[in-house]
């Protein structure tokens, strides 16, 4: 069970409050915990990553364990504190504007 | 009954503005989806509490929305925008060729006789169609395929479709713009589509002022009783075309600057248009600081300013082409939106107005649906 904390504004359109968890099965890798939030939550497709490329839009991060995972590969493992559970994963809207 | 529904978008979120027949006293409920960019929001004309709406961010991309109950409540639907086939490429802001990129929706248009089927005009430039309440989108790639789509370039706002028009008499007939391509007609429901562009004149935008596609169209309109007459206000001048765009004259005739956005006809007379003259191209507000509608009573050419309740000092808002529409109530009511957050509203034609919001977000968009 992974958790993740959503921007507010991604919560809003899933109808969630709060962290949410998603069940990731295989390795629990940046791309399968993405496809696992997009499956739990249809909504979301398009959101944080294009439909058909899967590449990650622009001003959508992804941080954990005070790290910045923004740039890695999809099939890059998550810290293990993630895949554990003692630590969130952070889908993070990117400062912009004024 | 009888009463008005505004359905008003803006950069932070949808408003709903309702009032009865009389329209002197408006609620206001929203912001719906705050936060968000509502470029567009419309009801169909089969069911009017059928409403979509077109929500995006730059952060999180491109959102549909779907209400059935006239918008107290919404559903999220599908935002699948897949060019159909080999993308292509236009022509990039400084000439040089540019991949197709989806970006938003600009312009929902629901079919005439089926709430389920709804129009959208896309940046970069395509029509996509839902049949089936917004779940799926499809493009219709024969206006995107067009031979001359190599040459079309964005405007400033992007390389928009940002008006769909379609023929209430032959609704396989349709009529869009684009910024900066200019405006294009079907007679097959959207498989081929051909440039109608032929009497505009860019002098200073494009190195052949006449050329056949490349014009800053920023808006067009037409009465339903008379839809081969179509009136268009383009990045300059006033035109309009009495043979369904085959050939256009313009028609700006004393308006002060025939710059604008917006243009739309008055609900019952097909010869009564409405425009906002904006001073210039790179100063986008209103000429003397004085916000005035411009009608024409004889189809262009001859104006007359209105701007009973308009403020008339000091105003620096600009009306975006989204932003203007009339209800069909006896008395046509007339309607619009600024930048400064601003709806005014007639309820006499033009010749009175007031403002029914005045804090609001930049405004995007109106659009006024008559309930029975």
């Amino acid at each position: 069970m992974i958790r993740v904390v959503l921007p507010q504004h991604l919560r809003t359109l899933a109808r969630v409050n709060g962290e949410v968890t998603v069940d990731v099965p295989g390795p629990p890798t940046l791309g399968a915990v993405l496809s696992a939030l997009e499956s739990t939550y249809p909504v979301l497709q398009g959101t944080m990553r294009d439909h058909i490329t899967l590449k990650r839009r622009p001003f959508v991060r992804f941080y954990a364990c005070e790290q910045d995972l923004s740039h890695d590969a999809p099939d890059t493992r998550l810290p293990d504190a993630v895949a554990s559970g003692a630590e969130p994963f952070l889908v993070v809207g990117a400062m912009a504007g004024g | 009954m009888s009463g008005v529904r505004l359905l008003v978008g803006t950069r932070k979120g949808a408003f709903v503005l309702t009032a009865d027949g009389k329209r002197e006293r408006w609620d206001i409920s929203g912001p719906h989806f705050g936060g968000w960019e509502i470029y567009h929001l419309k009801g169909s004309p089969a069911d009017p509490n059928r409403l979509y709406a077109s929500q995006s961010s730059g952060w999180f991309g491109q959102i549909l929305q779907r209400s059935n109950d006239g918008g107290t409540t919404w559903d999220t639907v599908g935002n699948k925008f897949v060019y159909d086939g080999v993308a292509g490429q236009h022509l990039w802001y400084d000439g040089t060729p540019h991949p197709w990129e989806f970006k938003r929706v600009w312009h929902l248009e629901p079919a005439l006789d089926d709430p389920d089927t709804v129009y959208a005009g896309v940046e970069d430039a395509a029509m996509f169609r839902t049949t089936d309440a917004g779940q799926n989108w499809h493009e219709l790639p024969g206006l995107r395929t067009h031979e001359s789509a190599g040459k079309w370039a964005p405007g400033a706002g992007g390389l928009c479709l940002h008006t769909i028009l379609i023929d209430p008499g032959n609704p396989k007939r349709m009529f869009i713009a684009i910024s900066a391509a200019g405006a294009f007609r079907t007679d097959d429901g959207g498989t081929s589509w051909r440039p109608i562009n032929r009497g505009l004149k860019s002098q200073t935008e494009l190195p052949d002022p006449k050329a056949e596609v490349g014009h800053c169209v920023h808006r067009l309109a037409m009465h339903r009783s008379r839809p081969g007459v179509l009136f268009m206000q383009k990045h300059w001048d006033v035109m309009r075309s009495d043979d369904a765009g085959d050939s256009w004259h313009e028609v700006s005739g004393n308006l002060p600057t025939d710059f604008g956005f917006v243009i739309d006809v008055h609900a019952h007379d097909p010869d009564t248009i409405y425009v906002v003259p904006i001073k210039s191209d790179s100063e986008h507000y209103p000429p003397d600081g004085k916000l005035r509608v411009y009608r024409s009573k004889t189809g262009g050419q001859e104006w007359e300013a209105l701007t009973n309740g308009l403020p008339q000092r000091d105003c620096y808002v600009n009306v975006l082409r989204d932003a203007m529409s009339v209800d069909s109530l006896e008395k046509c009511g007339v309607y619009f939106g600024t930048t400064g957050g601003q709806v005014y509203a007639s309820a006499d034609g033009g010749d009175s107005w007031k403002a029914v919001a005045q804090n609001l977000p930049p405004v995007l968009s109106v659009e006024a649906q008559t309930l029975a």
